[in-house]
């Protein structure tokens, strides 16, 4: 556990030394893991303008020194983080985590337990699922320019979600984790491991916030999900940090034989936002769905990068990211689709729709192919525009006012990612912090 | 599958080179001296050589681009190339100056003499020197200035300076300012206020010394109101080594005019043809760049418009056919500056064995622009197994008042075109030749009839063989 001498400590190069001294109880091939990821954090470049993988965002305002270890929380921030944590009331289990510690858990009702699912925070996960965890934490590859930040994630992360689905179960409600950062200049390392083995099904959401609006806090998180043949995954996350934050997300997304993966994002918080998604189609005759939307405002950055990577033939993926954008906001959406020679039969998609709200907002867009093999079905399209004049008109000629009516045609323009969610409860939530985002500004 | 020939072409055509016995050589490779030399060969101004040593200079501090660009750039080796080759032969006015084995070469090319009664003016660039050169009677009274770049910057800077180096600066890119540094040949072409030239001016040209890299240098001005339309086309003939052709062209339609400018190029597979395009367009005024290229071992080429005017209208129609060992890294830019700027940008590519055809692109609106549209669309048609296409647009819109669509689609020929064309008794290659075909149609309609026609032989051409 965090001691009081940390809330001196910024994230410079001793950090790391103290960090271990500080987590003795963390298994030796966990700390080896973590010391080689330390030396290729501290030796692997900065973002800066030239790389094409960071092309377009502002490089400047990433750098993690100004911020330390988190602190633990006191009795009573725990406590007002825990009822702020009712957003998903129907779950099969539910883990809080403030600032990385633990601090509330619902677990899984015994017969799900019984029937050998496993739902822990990694804190206990190292020690009770080695197995799992030596094979699974940090197996992936960054692919879209994070690699520095998958260092510095692997080096000092302790805390996270595991959570495992045997063959041919399934969880009907969906399980949910929250990731609280509290307290100026704090540093997360929020962590998700999602293995979902053959014919199973379930689905995980991941929650983040802060438990303020003004603390610059720094959030860099890492998920990763595995579709074994023939699974279910449905995907959920809310990133919500305050907006004097900074934040950094890698999602990988494994999709094996058959397989069925429904990633949604929801993007409102930070001042800065660095996300990565990449889908690996391992398996032939598997179906991603990737959607994602964005409500920027204000002088928020939001930047997402997205990678389909079809290595098997048979398989589709389906990706639609919305960016809505006010203010002097920016957004950049940068999509690949990789077509391996020997992935035919493939049909990959990739949408970016921007709509530019204020005539000072910037929205991005690299939308990229590159196609090895020649039977396939890929498009990618990407529009960038406004609220449609003659819509307005149509609604105005009706009688609604002018504010109502740019309102409804905002909102008819998040539905479509919005009615893509088959929980009503989720649905709802998504719906209603998008609009009251909307309201605010 | 067979393997049977589509169509009986003689492959060989255009694979022929002729002793030349070079008057002026710069020798091989490139220093301060290489340029010092060309510069006084030419005669040229003292602020031409100052021009020439100064991008010598940006063009060795400039790293290549292969942190986004293909890495086979790093076989380029500059200190293998001559720079500069001429007969040292002012450019001939009548055909009967043309040195007869020059003649020959063009025979060989198919250049059609009954052609020249038709087009306004053929400058036939052979190597580096306009060989070549005449334009008709009329054109030249209406004031309409067609010539080499050496006698464009000696016999009117006051015309051609103001522009020169000026929509692609010397340091735009690496290619760019060696070209700069080495350019010679190219058109210069200067269309006076309100004059509307109605038949393409066009220049044939092609590589044919070994190891010889072109560097020509074209400018086209269309003053206020004018109009005109250029035409290139280059065969070249197969070399053992890597040949280099790194041109640059500017185009300046000032209010109101319009300029299109048309290349079909064809370069032998050892070519790397490496370049800058770029147009500036005043208001109302519209420049269209249609491009196609077929051959060489890597093109990288993105034609672009800066549309600095209001109202100003900007086209890059372009075609890509890569073939077997080929790379097509071909795009557009455009760059809007003003309000009510339209673009539009239309790529389609083929790539055929293990050709890669790559498109690029990048559209920008800035801030506080209203009424700027742009619409892209590339399609890509993978006709082999091993075949490879690419898509990188970058679009960056600041602004509620403005709306890009970008669209992209990749596939294959549809087996059931070609079971059907080949149940009414084409073979399999005359069939996919066909499919093929029909999928540039709409671009190539929009080309001049010769081209049009042209590029439907270098399409059969490049399909013999394809299938299988």
């Amino acid at each position: 556990m965090i001691t009081a001498q940390s809330d001196s400590e910024f994230l410079s190069e001793v950090v790391f030394d103290h960090f271990l001294a500080r987590h003795s109880e963390l298994p030796d091939w966990l700390v080896k893991q973590k010391q080689a990821s330390w030396t290729e954090y501290l030796a692997l470049p900065a973002p800066n303008r030239k790389m094409e993988t960071w092309r377009f965002a502002n490089v400047k305002g990433l750098g993690v020194e100004g911020f330390r270890l988190a602190p633990s929380l006191s009795e009573e921030d725990s406590q007002s983080l825990i009822e702020n944590s009712q957003n998903v009331k129907e779950t099969s289990g539910k883990l809080v985590f403030g600032n990385d510690d633990l601090v509330a858990e619902e677990a899984l009702s015994e017969e799900l337990s019984a029937k050998g699912v496993i739902f822990e925070p990694l804190e206990r996960a190292f020690a009770k699922h080695p197995e799992i965890l030596e094979e699974f934490f940090m197996a992936q590859e960054s692919a879209l320019g994070s690699e520095k930040f998958a260092a510095f994630h692997t080096a000092l992360n302790r805390n996270g979600t595991l959570l495992f689905v045997p063959a041919n179960v399934e969880i009907e409600l969906p399980l949910v984790s929250y990731h609280w950062a509290n307290g100026g200049e704090s540093a997360v390392f929020p962590h998700t491991l999602v293995i979902a083995k053959d014919n199973s099904k379930v689905t995980f959401v991941d929650i983040y916030g802060s438990s303020d609006k003004e603390s610059a806090q720094l959030a860099c998180g890492v998920s990763t999900l595995y579709a074994g043949p023939g699974a279910n995954v449905e995907y959920h996350y809310v990133q919500n940090w305050n907006e004097a934050s900074l934040s950094f997300n890698r999602l990988t997304t494994v999709a094996e034989r058959d397989s069925n993966i429904t990633a949604y994002g929801l993007n409102l918080g930070s001042k800065h936002a660095r996300n990565e998604g990449h889908t690996v189609i391992e398996g032939a005759g598997s179906n991603a769905e990737i959607l994602s939307l964005t409500v920027a405002h204000k002088e928020q950055e939001i930047d997402q990068r997205t990678l389909q990577s079809h290595n098997a033939p048979n398989s589709r993926s389906n990706l639609l990211f919305k960016n809505a954008l006010q203010d002097t906001s920016k957004t950049i959406f940068s999509g690949l689709i990789k077509v391996a020679e020997e992935a035919q039969l493939t049909d990959a998609y990739q949408t970016n729709r921007n709509l530019l709200l204020s005539p000072t907002a910037e929205a991005n867009s690299l939308p990229g192919l590159e196609i090895l093999a020649n039977d396939v079905k890929c498009s990618h399209g990407a529009t960038t525009g406004q609220i449609d004049d003659n819509e307005l008109f149509y609604l105005l000629a009706r009688g609604i006012d002018k504010p109502t009516a740019q309102k409804l045609l905002v909102f008819g323009f998040f539905e479509e990612i919005l009615e893509k969610i088959n929980n009503e409860e989720l649905a709802n939530y998504h719906r209603e912090l998008v609009h009251q985002k909307f309201e605010i500004a | 599958m067979s393997t049977e020939a589509a169509i009986d072409i003689d492959r060989e055509k255009g694979n022929f080179s002729y002793d030349t016995e070079y008057e002026y050589n710069a020798g091989i490779g490139l220093t301060e001296e290489t340029v010092n030399y060309i510069t006084d060969v030419k005669g040229e101004d003292d602020w031409v050589r100052a021009f020439r040593l100064k991008a010598l200079e940006s063009f060795r501090s400039k790293p290549l681009p292969t942190h986004w660009a293909t890495k086979d750039l790093e076989n380029i080796d500059f200190d293998k190339f001559r720079y500069y080759l001429s007969k040292g032969q002012q450019p001939s006015r009548t055909w009967d100056d043309v040195p007869d084995d020059v003649k020959e070469t063009f025979e060989r090319l198919g250049i059609p003499e009954q052609e020249r009664a038709f087009l306004a003016g053929v400058e036939a660039q052979f190597d580096s020197e306009a060989a070549y050169s005449r334009m008709k009677d009329d054109l030249a009274k209406e004031g309409v200035i067609f010539v080499g770049s050496t006698e464009g910057l000696k016999d009117h800077p006051e015309i051609f300076r103001k522009f020169f180096g000026k929509v692609i600066p010397t340091g735009d890119n690496k290619f760019s300012a060696l070209n700069s540094a080495v350019f010679s040949g190219g058109s210069f072409i200067y269309v006076p206020p309100g004059v509307k030239v109605k038949q393409p001016l066009q220049a044939y040209f092609r590589i044919n010394a070994e190891n010889f890299g072109q560097f020509e240098r074209t400018l086209i001005i269309a003053d206020e109101g004018a109009e005109v339309t250029y035409m290139e086309g280059c065969t070249a003939p197969k070399f053992e080594t890597t040949t280099l052709h790194s041109a640059v062209v500017e185009l300046v339609a000032l209010k109101g005019a319009k300029i299109q400018y048309i290349t079909v190029q064809n370069w032998s597979a050892n070519v790397f043809n490496l370049v800058t395009k770029r147009g500036l367009a005043e208001e109302d005024a519209e420049i269209k760049w249609i491009d196609c290229n077929i051959g060489s071992r890597l093109t990288m080429k993105y034609p672009g418009v800066i549309l600095k005017g209001r109202g100003a209208r900007g086209e890059v129609l372009s075609i890509a056919l890569a073939g077997d060992g080929q790379h097509q890294d071909t795009g557009a830019k455009m760059i809007h500056m003003a309000d009510n700027t339209t673009s539009n940008i239309i790529a389609k590519s083929i790539s055929i064995g293990e050709g890669q055809s790559t498109y690029r692109g990048q559209v920008h609106i800035p801030k506080h622009l209203k009424g700027c549209r742009n619409n892209t669309e590339c399609d890509a048609l993978l006709i082999n197994t091993n075949s490879r296409t690419d898509t990188y647009p970058a679009i960056t819109v600041r602004g509620d008042d403005n709306s890009v669509q970008h669209e992209a689609s990749v596939s294959k020929v549809n087996a059931e075109q070609i079971f059907y064309l080949m149940q009414r008794g084409l073979n399999e290659g005359e069939a996919m030749s066909l499919a093929v075909n029909g999928f540039v149609n709409d671009l190539v309609k929009q080309f001049p009839m010769e081209y049009s026609v042209e590029l439907k032989r270098l399409i059969d051409m490049e399909m013999e063989g394809s299938v299988g």
